[in-house]
């Protein structure tokens, strides 16, 4: 076990590596935050001041190792845009995007898994058509208009929501939440819905795809021979072996929504780490860009080592072929 | 409990006395960047900090001069203007105003980190000549200093060096400087909250030296509270949900949507800010050409071409939906040197543009790039689309090529385009700004050209900068009016038109529209 843990780990570090290197090499097209930081007005010998006082004048292999020298040691310096430290920018985000899509993926699984097990139950109930008619608008429809959508509907039409921003929140030491808020709860409702909407119709389709798959197989009949009552056949068989890729899905798809929560924090001017990403885009700012890219890199091999843990767990199969180290 | 309400009926009863609470919620797609009142000469910064700090000279309504910290200002000797300083002022957290805080703030705005040089470039030094009385020795006579010390803001000297931010902050330097964050100014509203990127929040300084001035004696806002909203939907939607009470930048294609709705208003007026397309007019051979061995925009009847191949009043109408000032020359009348006679432009005359350009040797018109921003100024890559189709019924064959910012200015300041849109706007207020930025030759001097990617060199046109710069009254207005006619008939760019600038804000809010795109909220009401 302790031995699988330090191979994945000592795998990921060149998955880190090769995505500070693209990212970093990518930077040389997003422009130039030299030309944004001087503003209207400046000279020749402003600007070659301030290139050499940002190292843009050295080359990019000794960039490079500066920047990885750096990252390794936690510091990542000052934003270009902000002239704040990176790493406390990033702090300050993380929680707004941690809690936006720990709510998006949660509301995923609690009304994603029972819908998938009842369209798949019930396949030709009229509420499971309606179920699979509505997970094609959430798998279709992009997710900036879906936002703009349920902004339209529940904050200009309706009032019952407010359109942006995070509410009022409560700080717990470095940690800032919105969950202990009136106003913060209020603010996380739309915004989770928009980002977990997609993963919501995704879980449901694959929990009934593989509940149908399920169903059909040899053990599910022998349980109903056995007089098992429906309950029990249902969810403690069924269910139980349907988890497998669920878990692989939600695991991989917790990542993205982690890293792709950017247009859901765009639309809803929510203050997590894609907004800042999105805005340093704008600005060019590198130290920024690549820490952010960094951390989302280092996010999703963490979700992959989890889920592959999480395997083992639930799936017994893997621990006893894993004891007989043969296949 | 009851205690709590009692405490809470007493507090109300006691603050019915002062100003009655008005809170002001407003938004803008951008955020400052820093509360440094030196670091960054960008509108978004200013329109925050303004509201904080005070300059020795304000501005009025109609962007004119007012005394600000200073009383009163002259110029003694042709090197010298004296500023006599307002007494009994204090900072924010109660040090008290000084002569010594305007010295140390203008040579902090000369530092090197500072990115205002613009407005202190003449200025050799700031020395203390009386204690409450400043002399600005300049290295030469400068007729237009107050116009531009109008946008310096004074700091404590006492403060800054408590928190060691004696000078702008420097991107370089490890840790984050004090004034990123803080600010300690004498103005109308002092810094309560600053959380970057997510709300800003200042309240009234009732002791403000300028309540009592007649213009904002009715400005009854106690509290503003800015939330940046990048997202222009999201913006607008916040608006007409009652989250917001004002937006600064709302975008074009919403205003009527907003115009009609309840409660909404919308406030328009122009913006000092013109839209042009300059050109390559030093090379040989043009970078982005189908011309080989010769450059068609050095032959002035190729620029009179492209110039009267546009239907100005067609982007006015269509593009811009009536909110633009159509204009023949490259600053609006509210910039000093301005002339009505000068402002004229070639008509637009399409038989004629194509027997210019025949003349000129192009009888079946050329290929050539335009690069143009898509997202800096109101509506630019339409304005383009615009442009590339009229030009083609001439036959010149443009090829669009629109960029966002970040890559378009890097591009042009490469001095790597043929002809490009700009937008120009002018915070001196005056011509020379203009005049010295984007027609001067480039001859390395402090502001020389340094936005004359097109290389335009007129020796006539450069002694009447020279003169601009070093001489004042009439000599001056001469050398602006005629350099405005060498603009017209030289036709160093093709003008388009100056900017308007909506506001949107809902029906209880009010506030002066200004042409600096900035709001003083000093000046607001709330209702």
């Amino acid at each position: 076990m302790f031995a699988f843990i330090v191979s994945r780990i000592l795998q990921a570090l060149p998955v880190l590596l090769s995505v500070a290197l693209i990212s970093f090499a990518m930077f040389a097209y997003v422009g130039d935050p030299v030309a944004i930081m001087l503003g209207q007005d400046y000279t020749q010998a402003q600007r070659d001041a301030l290139v050499a006082e940002l190292g843009l004048d050295r080359p990019f292999w000794v960039q490079f190792a500066t920047f990885i020298g750096n990252a390794a040691q936690g510091e990542f310096g000052l934003s270009y845009r902000l002239s704040r430290p990176v790493a406390d920018l990033i702090a300050e985000r993380a929680p707004a995007t941690l809690e936006l899509a720990f709510t998006a993926a949660v509301l995923a699984l609690l009304v994603g898994v029972p819908m998938g097990v009842y369209t798949g139950l019930y396949r030709n109930s009229w509420l499971s058509r309606f179920f699979l008619t509505f997970s094609l608008i959430g798998v279709s429809l992009p997710t900036f208009l879906i936002g703009i959508l349920l902004i339209l509907v529940f904050a200009v039409w309706l009032g019952w929501l407010p359109s942006f921003g995070r509410g009022d929140t409560v700080r717990l030491g470095a940690w800032t939440t919105g969950f202990l808020t009136v106003s913060g709860l209020k603010a996380l409702v739309l915004p989770a819905i928009t980002l977990g909407l997609f993963q919501l119709t995704l879980i449901m389709r694959l929990v009934r795809a593989e509940m149908l798959e399920v169903l059909r197989a040899d053990y599910i009949k022998f349980a109903r021979a056995r007089g098992l009552p429906n309950r029990a056949v249902h969810f403690g068989h069924a269910l139980k072996n349907t988890l497998v890729p669920v878990i692989t899905i939600v695991g991989l798809q917790l990542g993205a929504i982690i890293a792709f929560a950017i247009v859901t924090e765009t639309v809803f001017q929510w203050p997590g780490m894609g907004l800042l990403f999105i805005q340093s885009v704008g600005a060019a700012d590198i130290p920024v860009m690549s820490a952010y890219l960094l951390l989302i890199s280092l996010v999703f091999v963490t979700i992959n080592l989890i889920v592959d843990l999480l395997y083992y767990a639930v799936d017994p199969r893997l621990r006893i072929g894993r004891g007989k180290g043969g296949h | 409990m009851r205690k709590l309400l009692m405490a809470a009926a007493l507090g109300l009863a006691l603050g019915a006395g002062m100003v009655e609470a008005r809170t002001v919620r407003w938004s803008a797609s951008g955020d400052p960047n820093t509360m440094d009142p030196h670091s960054q000469n960008l509108g978004t910064v200013t329109m925050v900090l303004q509201q904080i700090y005070d300059p020795l000279i304000q501005r009025t309504q109609d962007l004119g001069l007012a005394p600000g910290l200073a009383t009163r200002w002259e110029q003694v000797e042709p090197n010298r203007w004296r500023f006599w300083l307002r007494e009994g002022v204090k900072f924010h957290e109660g040090q008290d105003f000084t002569a010594e805080d305007v010295v140390f703030s203008i040579t902090r705005a000369q530092a090197p980190t500072s990115n205002y040089g613009i407005f202190v470039d003449t200025i050799d030094r700031a020395v203390q000549a009386e204690p409450f009385v400043v002399d600005v020795i300049t290295r030469v006579p400068d007729p237009i200093l107050p116009n531009k010390i109008a946008s310096v803001f004074i700091m404590s000297r006492a403060w800054s060096e408590q928190h060691n931010a004696t000078r702008p902050q420097n991107t370089r330097a490890r840790e984050e400087m004090h004034t990123v964050r803080a600010t300690n100014g004498t103005g109308a509203f002092r810094l309560q909250t600053r959380e970057p990127d997510v709300r800003t929040i200042l309240v009234r300084n009732n002791d403000w030296w300028g309540w009592q001035e007649p213009a904002s004696r009715e400005g009854n806002v106690t509290e503003i509270i800015y939330r940046p909203i990048s997202s222009d939907a999201t913006r607008i939607a916040a608006l007409l949900s009652g989250e917001i009470d004002f937006v600064l930048d709302p975008p074009l294609q919403d205003l009527n949507r907003l115009r009609a709705a309840q409660g909404i208003r919308v406030l328009e007026g122009p913006e000092v800010r013109t839209i042009f397309l300059a050109m390559d007019v030093h090379r040989d051979e043009l970078l982005y050409s189908d011309v080989r061995g010769r450059n068609p925009l050095r032959d002035l009847r190729v620029r009179q071409a492209l110039y009267q191949a546009i239907d100005i009043q067609a982007i006015h109408r269509t593009t811009m939906r009536g909110q633009s000032v159509v204009t023949g020359t490259f600053f609006p009348p509210q910039v000093n040197g301005y002339v009505q006679e000068e402002d004229v432009r070639l008509p637009y005359d399409q038989a004629r543009a194509r027997a210019l350009l025949a003349e000129a040797g192009y009888p079946n018109g050329f290929g050539i790039t335009l690069d143009c921003p898509n997202n800096r100024y109101i509506n630019d890559e339409q304005i383009c689309q615009a442009i590339v189709a009229m030009w083609a019924r001439v036959g010149v064959r443009a090829q669009l090529n629109a960029m966002p910012l970040n890559l378009f200015f890097p591009k042009i300041q490469r001095d790597d385009s043929s002809i490009y849109l700009l937008g120009w706007g002018v915070p001196t207020l005056d011509a020379l700004y203009s005049f010295q930025s984007l027609l001067r030759s480039r001859d390395g001097g402090q502001g020389n050209g340094i936005w004359n990617y097109g290389r335009y060199s007129n020796p006539r046109m450069d002694q009447l900068i020279d003169i601009m710069v070093n001489q004042s009254g009439e000599a001056r207005n001469n050398a602006i009016r005629e350099a405005l006619r060498i603009y017209r008939e030289d036709v160093p760019h093709i003008p388009l038109h100056h900017q308007m600038i909506p506001w949107a804000m809902r029906s209880n809010f009010q506030i002066p529209h200004m042409a600096n795109n900035q709001p003083y909220f000093r000046w607001a009401r709330m209702n």
